[in-house]
C-alpha cells in the first residue's frame, strides 16, 4: 500500500490541477444544455436539481426527418467522448472501433450523441460541479442520483434538441443500464435498443466490490469527509486503489494470464520488496494512475451508488416482465462468455422478460476470454452482430440501407 | 452404368428441388402454410434460412430460438430477430397466444422431450407447423432389415453415437403423438427424398413408406394442457 501510494503520488504530478478538473466539470470542452428554474430535474431521492446541466458529443448528421438519431451511453468511469481525441487525456475516443465513420454505428448514416450521465465529472451536474449558491463545487451535498434520474435528463436533453424518438439506443454496463430504462420509462421514443453486457439490476457481489471501491476513497486522508476540493487535495490514492480493484473486474482470469503471466516488470528476478516486481502489478498501478488524472472521486462514489440501486424489476413490483410489457422497441442483448461481473445469466434474465412481453428480441453471446470489459474491444463478432442488427431496424424505420 | 444414371437422376432431382432462389423445397413448404404478415416463431432456427424466407416471400414478423451460438449469430448478423435457447427448457417462458405460427422445422427428433414441446407449441401458437425426417422411410426400415445397422441417410448422416436426433419416428407415430396431445391435423404434405411433396391423395401407409420427410400443420383441438412434464 505505502509503495503503491509513493507510485501514484509521484506520477500524478503532472495531472490536471484542482482548478483544470473544476473547470472541466462546469465549461468542458463540449456542447451544454442549461436547464433553469423552468425545468427542474426530479430526482428519485425526493428533491428536484436545479438548475442543472448536461454535456453531450455529437457525431454525424440529425436527418431531415430528425429519424437517424442513435444515442450512446457510457459506462461507469467513461464520459461522452466516445469517438474523438479525449479533451483531457490525449487518447482516442473509447469506443472508436463501433462508433465512426464506416463502424458499425455509422456516423455517415447516422446521428450519434452521447451525453455526460448526470452525476459525472465531465461537464454534466455532478458532485465536482460548482454549487449555483455557494460558488463551491457541491461535493457530497449534491443529491443522490439514480439511472432513472441520469435518463430523466437525458430525455429533457433531447427535447431541447428537438429528437422525439430515437432509432437506437446502445451501451454497455452502466450504458446498458440507461439503456433498458430508456426502454421501460420511453418505449416510444426507443426504435431499438442495444443492451451490452449488462443486468436489469446490481448483484450482491457486484455492489460489494463498489462499496471496496468506495471505502478506498473514503479511507484516503485526502478525501476530507468529500470537501478536498475546498482544501485543494485530492484522495488520489484512494481513489487508484478503487479503480485497481474494479479493472480487475472487468478483465477475466484467462485475459490477465494471456496478458501478464507471473512475467517479472523490467526484471529478471524478484527484488524481494513491495515494488511492482510483476507485470500484472505494473499494469494495475498504472490503471489507477492515469484514472485519478481524469475523474473525480465523488464522482466515483455517486455513480457506483447509482448501480447498486439500480434495479429495474422493483419498479414492476418485483415482475420484469412488465418492464417491457407490449413494447413496441426491437432488441439484442449481448453477453460475453467471460464475463462475470455482468453474466450470461444476466443477459438472459432480460431476454425471458422481453420474450415474456412479446418484444422482438435477439439474443448473442460471444465467446471471449477478455472479460467484462470486451464489449469495448477488437470482438469482430459483436461488430457484425451490431452492423446487422441496426441494418435489420433501419430497413424496418425506412432508413436508408448502407452503401456497400 | 446404372449406379452412374442413378447418380445423374439424384442429382438432377436435388437440383430441381431448390426454388429459383434456391431456397429448400421443404421449407417452401413450411412456408407455403404460413399466411402473410403472421407472426411466427421458428424454434430450432438454424442459420435463419425459413425466417428470410418467409420475411422475404410473406411478410411475416419472424423471430428464432437457436441451439447452436454459430447459427445465433449468424442469424442476428443477418439482421433476424434470434435468441439462444433450447426448445425443451426455454418455451415455458413464453406466453399463451404469442404467435400465430410455432414452428420446428427438422428438429423434433432432436428433443428431450417431443411431446412438451409440441404442447408448448400449440400453447404458443394458434398454430404449429412440424417438419421431421420420417422413419419409416421404405431405406431406413432397409438398412435395419438387412444391413442389421441404425441407418445412416444423406439427410441423417450421423452415427447413432454421436446423432444429436434422440427421439427418431415415422409419420405413423407422429400423428399418435397428434392425438395424444389434442392437436388437430390441418395439412400434411410428405416429401420424397428430394424434398418434393408425394402426391396429394396417397394413403398413409403410402406416405409412410415412400415419404423421407413429413411437414405437418396442426391446431389445438381445443385449448391445449400441457402435461406435468412441461411444467418444472
Amino acid at each position: 500500500m505505502a509503495e503503491v501510494s509513493a507510485e501514484v503520488s509521484a506520477e500524478t504530478g503532472a495531472a490536471l490541477d484542482t482548478a483544470d478538473r473544476a473547470r472541466e466539470a462546469d465549461q468542458p470542452h463540449s456542447p451544454v444544455v442549461k436547464f433553469g428554474p423552468d425545468k427542474p430535474l426530479r430526482l428519485d431521492a425526493g428533491v428536484d436539481l436545479v438548475p442543472f446541466q448536461i454535456a453531450y458529443q455529437t457525431y454525424g448528421t440529425l436527418n431531415a426527418a430528425r429519424s437517424n438519431a442513435i444515442q450512446v451511453c457510457h459506462a461507469l468511469t467513461a464520459d461522452q467522448h466516445v469517438a474523438n481525441v479525449h479533451p483531457v487525456t490525449g487518447k482516442s475516443g473509447w469506443w472508436e472501433t463501433m462508433v465512426g465513420p464506416g463502424a458499425p454505428i455509422d456516423t455517415d448514416r447516422y446521428f450519434v450523441i452521447c451525453p455526460n450521465v448526470l452525476g459525472a465529472c465531465m461537464g454534466s451536474s455532478g458532485p465536482a460541479s460548482t454549487h449555483p449558491r455557494t460558488g463551491e463545487p457541491w461535493g457530497l451535498d449534491f443529491p443522490m442520483v439514480t439511472v432513472r434520474d441520469m435518463v430523466r435528463a437525458q430525455a429533457m436533453l433531447l427535447d431541447h434538441l428537438g429528437i422525439e424518438s430515437l432509432f437506437s439506443i446502445a451501451g454497455g454496463s452502466m450504458g446498458g443500464m440507461q439503456v433498458l430504462q430508456w426502454a421501460s420509462s420511453y418505449p416510444q421514443r426507443v426504435f431499438s435498443a442495444l443492451p451490452l453486457a449488462t443486468a436489469t439490476r446490481h448483484s450482491a457481489q457486484n455492489i460489494a466490490f463498489h462499496e471496496v471501491g468506495r471505502q478506498a476513497v473514503m479511507a484516503d486522508p485526502e478525501w476530507r469527509g468529500g470537501r478536498y476540493f475546498a482544501a485543494g487535495a485530492n484522495p488520489r490514492r484512494g481513489l487508484a486503489v478503487a479503480r485497481m480493484g474494479a479493472h480487475i473486474t472487468y478483465l477475466s482470469d484467462a485475459a490477465l494470464h494471456r496478458k501478464f503471466g507471473r512475467r517479472f516488470q523490467d526484471r529478471d528476478n524478484p527484488t524481494f520488496t513491495f515494488d511492482a516486481d510483476f507485470q500484472v502489478e505494473s499494469y494495475l498501478r498504472h490503471q489507477g494512475i492515469s484514472f485519478v488524472e481524469r475523474f473525480d472521486a465523488n464522482s466515483y462514489l455517486y455513480l457506483t451508488r447509482a448501480m447498486d440501486y439500480f434495479d429495474l424489476a422493483a419498479d414492476f413490483d418485483g415482475v420484469l416482465a412488465n418492464a417491457f410489457k407490449d413494447t413496441p422497441t426491437r432488441f439484442c442483448v449481448v453477453s460475453f462468455t467471460s464475463d462475470w461481473l455482468f453474466p450470461t445469466s444476466d443477459s438472459r434474465a432480460i431476454v425471458h422478460a422481453l420474450n415474456a412481453g412479446g418484444a422482438r428480441v435477439s439474443f448473442a453471446e460471444i465467446v471471449t476470454d477478455k472479460g467484462h470489459d470486451a464489449f469495448l474491444l477488437q470482438e469482430p463478432e459483436l461488430f457484425a452482430i451490431v452492423s446487422g442488427f441496426l441494418d435489420g431496424a433501419a430497413k424496418a424505420r425506412g432508413l436508408p440501407a448502407a452503401r456497400r | 452404368m446404372m449406379m452412374l444414371s442413378r447418380l445423374k437422376h439424384d442429382l438432377t432431382m436435388a437440383e430441381a428441388a431448390r426454388m429459383p432462389g434456391g431456397a429448400r423445397i421443404d421449407l417452401v413448404v413450411v412456408a407455403d402454410m404460413v399466411e402473410h404478415g403472421a407472426k411466427v416463431l421458428d424454434v430450432g432456427c438454424g442459420d435463419g434460412e425459413l425466417l428470410r424466407l418467409l420475411a422475404e416471400t410473406r411478410n411475416v414478423d419472424g423471430r428464432g430460438i437457436e441451439l447452436s451460438r454459430e447459427g445465433v449469430n449468424e442469424c442476428v448478423a443477418k439482421g433476424l430477430a434470434v435468441i439462444q435457447g433450447d426448445a425443451d427448457t426455454d418455451l415455458a417462458d413464453y406466453p399463451d397466444d404469442a404467435f400465430d405460427y410455432v414452428i420446428l422445422s427438422q428438429t423434433l427428433q432432436a428433443t428431450r422431450a417431443p411431446r412438451v414441446v409440441l404442447e408448448h407449441m400449440l400453447r404458443i401458437g394458434r398454430r404449429a407447423i412440424v417438419s421431421f425426417p420420417n422413419f419409416g422411410h421404405w431405406r431406413i426400415r432397409m438398412q435395419v432389415m438387412f444391413r442389421g445397422r441404425m441407418p445412416r441417410t444423406d439427410n441423417l448422416p450421423y452415427a447413432w453415437y454421436d446423432s444429436p436426433n434422440i427421439h427418431f419416428c415415422t409419420i405413423k407415430d407422429f400423428r399418435e403423438l397428434c392425438v395424444a396431445a389434442g392437436a388437430k391435423m390441418e395439412k400434411a404434405v410428405a416429401l420424397n427424398p428430394w424434398g418434393s411433396p408425394l402426391r396429394l391423395n396417397a394413403p398413409w401407409w403410402f406416405w409412410n413408406m415412400l415419404g423421407e420427410q413429413a411437414v405437418f400443420r396442426l391446431s389445438r383441438e381445443q385449448k391445449s394442457v400441457v402435461s406435468n412434464q412441461g411444467r418444472a
